[in-house]
């Protein structure tokens, strides 16, 4: 009988916190041998091929031009130099795909919603056809069938001397700075100042005595009257260039080049099929008996609508609206295909075939995709929390 | 004395029945209404019969090469003469037969799991998962049993992509539902090694996977270990699939209300049949949807394979418009692939809402 009770307390693995142990110890040999095994083999193949490793390649010159780049960048500049022009060319795209399928999305899931049978049904066709087909059956489509095949410039589509469509993209004045400037920006952020000022003391008046105060038209008022001081005072902050027809192409001005059309505009219309849905799920969670309350306390249409459903609803909608726009993000991506400047076709592809050093090219675009991927979910999160504190 | 006779009833006012009342409610209820009801008309006017005029009307249906589509509208030829293309890919000809056996036994054998009196179903279903992986193994690769071996850099068009989908989706199910367990679980270790794995690879995008499968994992095996392209994107597909799969399956499980738990605990089980027994059979249930939902997800994904190369059904139609004797197809081309993929992908969609109303047994919480 003692020695039955004294097995019990020694080890044994018949205890399952033993077994536990035995199994997290198990885990860790098994993680850390893959690696070494992993490790060992990828130093023996670099070794055997030749391959250098380390990072002395993003000092070198590259060597190759780019279609597109926001910041300078010549043919001499640096690998290090291509990852950021790709970086920010991966970003202009998601940020722009993001506002535009957005906005998008919440018309369409709103129009799902309506109780014009027309309205609704179209709504319904548009999520039903787009997300069923791949993101990048749509972005070959745009790019081949729609802005390559366009006219060339000289045919281009000419709206009204200021915009060329043609298949070399979309052609537009393009704008520089001029002497206002730099007051412009200063007079644009003292009215951003002055409309958080009157926000913060119209908000605590309304706590205080309850009287409400024109937000919105207020702000406006600021944020037209002041940046026309400036202009009026300093003069224009931009000036403009309009693209002329000189030989085969356009000179002067911006241009948006037919693979960022393409991109941008095929994972708008895919995503926003998506946040149609997560709009109209969201709002159709928020019960009726809400906006009966509402109507009750006298509240009308407009404020129902800003003061009760849309609060509830967003935190429906918040969640999948993150990981929506994760995907958009990811899928930016798939500009590889078409050619777009963007981080894994510049990095993973060109500077990655140049170089041959593929575990820090692969390793440094997998550390930036999952730096985007956290710190866009760290700050939906955030605002996730912010807004569910509306909550009871 | 006359008994009174009543008069027949009155028909209701025509503004409450009938389609004139419809309009009036759906259509024209407020001026808003009416003004947003014309500008819709407006727009499928603009689209729709120039769209019909395109695609049937002037289409032209019937011939051999370019020069036969000689009216305004799609030139279907184009379709129909690389149909087999599209399907197949580089499969030869000849032995084109073996891959709609293939399809055929698949549906045939699938079959039975759908017919609501065939009680069998879990037995049934998971020796069919075992047989016919092997089945549709032999049959598409060939190399024993007499028949010719095709090697998978000829396999392409359709077939590549339900098989990339399919192995994909079969084999990231075991793994997801292993690491929703290790991220559910008490044990630190196993908990953190879960969830690095499923946040890594949910946070590289698919493309990124693809670029390491043809890049990196030669560098990873030992000399002179090599794969098949097609092998090396299915490891990594599987692997980035099942991070998304166990996610799927963490939500089922979370769902379960703790009495579950706890009265599987009272029972005496451990840890493997609480989960096998108890838990699993319940979360497995309410995330079907979610899981049909993935392979959906996975199915417009395989398009991604273009970028290593392998011709799936988006490549092939590609290639095809790239061919000189074709120019200008890309529309007719992609719009086809389009209707393709829709097709599969809608039912799918449908399929699991049908399913998320027929399991709904109200143990969600």
């Amino acid at each position: 009988m003692q020695n039955q009770i004294g097995a019990r307390k020694g080890l044994s693995l018949s205890d399952p916190r033993v077994r536990a142990w035995l199994f997290q110890i198990l885990t860790v040999v098994a993680v850390i041998a893959l690696g070494w095994y992993l490790i060992h083999n990828t130093q023996t193949n670099m070794q055997h091929r030749g391959i250098t490793s380390g990072f002395d390649f993003l000092e070198r010159s590259a060597g190759f031009g780019i279609a597109q780049h926001l910041i300078d960048y010549t043919e001499a500049d640096s690998y290090a130099r291509v990852l950021l022009v790709g970086l920010l060319n991966t970003l202009l795209a998601s940020v722009i795909g993001i506002v535009i399928a957005t906005l998008l999305g919440f018309v369409v899931g709103v129009a799902r919603l309506s109780s014009n049978w027309v309205i609704s049904k179209l709504a319904t066709i548009y999520v039903e056809t787009f997300r069923n087909i791949p993101p990048l059956l749509q972005i070959l489509f745009w790019y081949f069938a729609v802005f390559t095949a366009l006219p060339g410039p000289r045919g281009s589509i000419n709206i009204e001397d200021l915009f060329f469509i043609s298949s070399r993209g979309v052609n537009m004045p393009g704008a520089s700075m001029a002497a206002g400037f730099w007051p412009f920006i200063v007079a644009l952020v003292l009215a951003v100042l002055a409309i958080v000022l009157m926000v913060r003391r119209a908000n605590k008046r309304f706590d205080e005595t309850g009287q409400p105060f024109h937000k919105f038209w207020a702000g406006l008022a600021l944020l037209l009257v002041i940046p026309t001081c400036s202009v009026l005072l300093f003069g224009n902050p931009l000036q403009w260039e309009v693209p002329q027809l000189k030989g085969f192409n356009f000179v002067g001005g911006w241009v948006l080049i037919p693979e960022f059309m393409a991109l941008t505009l095929a994972l708008s219309i895919y995503t926003a099929a998506f946040i149609a849905e997560i709009v109209r799920s969201g709002i159709k969670s928020v019960s009726h008996g809400q906006t009966e309350a509402a109507r009750s306390l006298g509240l009308r249409e407009g404020p129902t609508l800003r003061k009760v459903i849309i609060p509830q609803a967003m935190r429906v909608i918040i969640p999948p609206l993150t990981s929506q726009y994760l995907n958009l993000t990811k899928n930016s991506s798939l500009a590889a295909v078409i050619g777009y400047p963007e981080l894994v076709s510049l990095f993973a592809g060109t500077v990655l075939n140049q170089t041959g050093q593929s575990v820090e090219v692969m390793g440094i675009t997998m550390a930036v995709y999952l730096t985007i991927s956290i710190s866009i979910s760290l700050l939906m999160n955030w605002y996730n929390k912010r807004i569910a504190l509306i909550e009871r | 004395m006359n008994a009174h006779v009543f008069k027949p009833d009155m028909p209701p006012p025509v503004k409450t029945v009938g389609v004139l009342a419809w309009m009036r409610a759906n259509l024209f209820s407020s001026w808003v209404n009416t003004l947003l009801t014309l500008f819709a008309l407006y727009l499928v006017w603009l689209i729709v019969p120039a769209l019909v005029q395109w695609a049937f009307l002037d289409a032209n249906w019937s011939g051999t090469t370019r020069a036969d589509c000689t009216k305004d509208g799609a030139c279907w030829v184009f379709v129909q003469q690389r149909f087999g293309q599209f399907m197949y890919g580089y499969y030869p000809s000849e032995l084109r037969w073996r891959v709609d056996l293939t399809a055929w036994l698949g549906v045939i054998g699938a079959a039975p799991l759908f017919i609501r009196s065939f009680t069998r179903k879990a037995a049934y279903g998971i020796g069919y998962l075992v047989i016919y992986p092997i089945l549709a193994y032999l049959l598409l690769h060939g190399g024993s049993f007499g028949l010719v071996q095709v090697p998978t850099s000829q396999w392409g068009g359709l077939t590549l992509t339900l098989v990339i989908a399919t192995v994909g989706i079969a084999a990231a199910l075991p793994l997801g539902i292993l690491l929703a367990l290790g991220r559910r679980s008490r044990m630190p270790v196993i908990k953190a090694v879960s969830v690095t794995f499923i946040e890594f690879w949910r946070g590289i995008p698919l493309i990124t996977v693809l670029f390491m499968s043809s890049v990196m994992l030669p560098l990873f095996m030992p000399e002179g270990m090599s794969f098949d392209k097609l092998l090396r994107a299915m490891i990594f597909v599987i692997l980035f699939q099942s991070a998304y799969i166990a996610e799927v399956v963490r939500g089922g499980m979370q769902a379960i209300p703790k009495g579950q738990y706890e009265a599987a605990a009272a029972m005496g089980l451990g840890y493997w049949r609480a989960m096998a027994l108890v838990i699993l059979p319940q979360a497995l249930k309410l995330v079907i949807p979610g899981i049909v939902n993935t392979f959906i997800a996975l199915f417009k994904d395989t398009s991604l394979v273009i970028i290593i190369g392998l011709f799936d059904l988006l490549n092939s139609v590609r290639q095809a418009t790239a061919d000189p004797a074709w120019l200008g197809m890309a529309t007719e081309g992609y719009v086809f692939a389009a209707l393709v993929y829709w097709v599969f992908c809608f039912s799918m969609s449908r399929y699991s809402m049908h399913l998320e109303r027929k399991l709904d047994t109200g143990h969600k919480r």
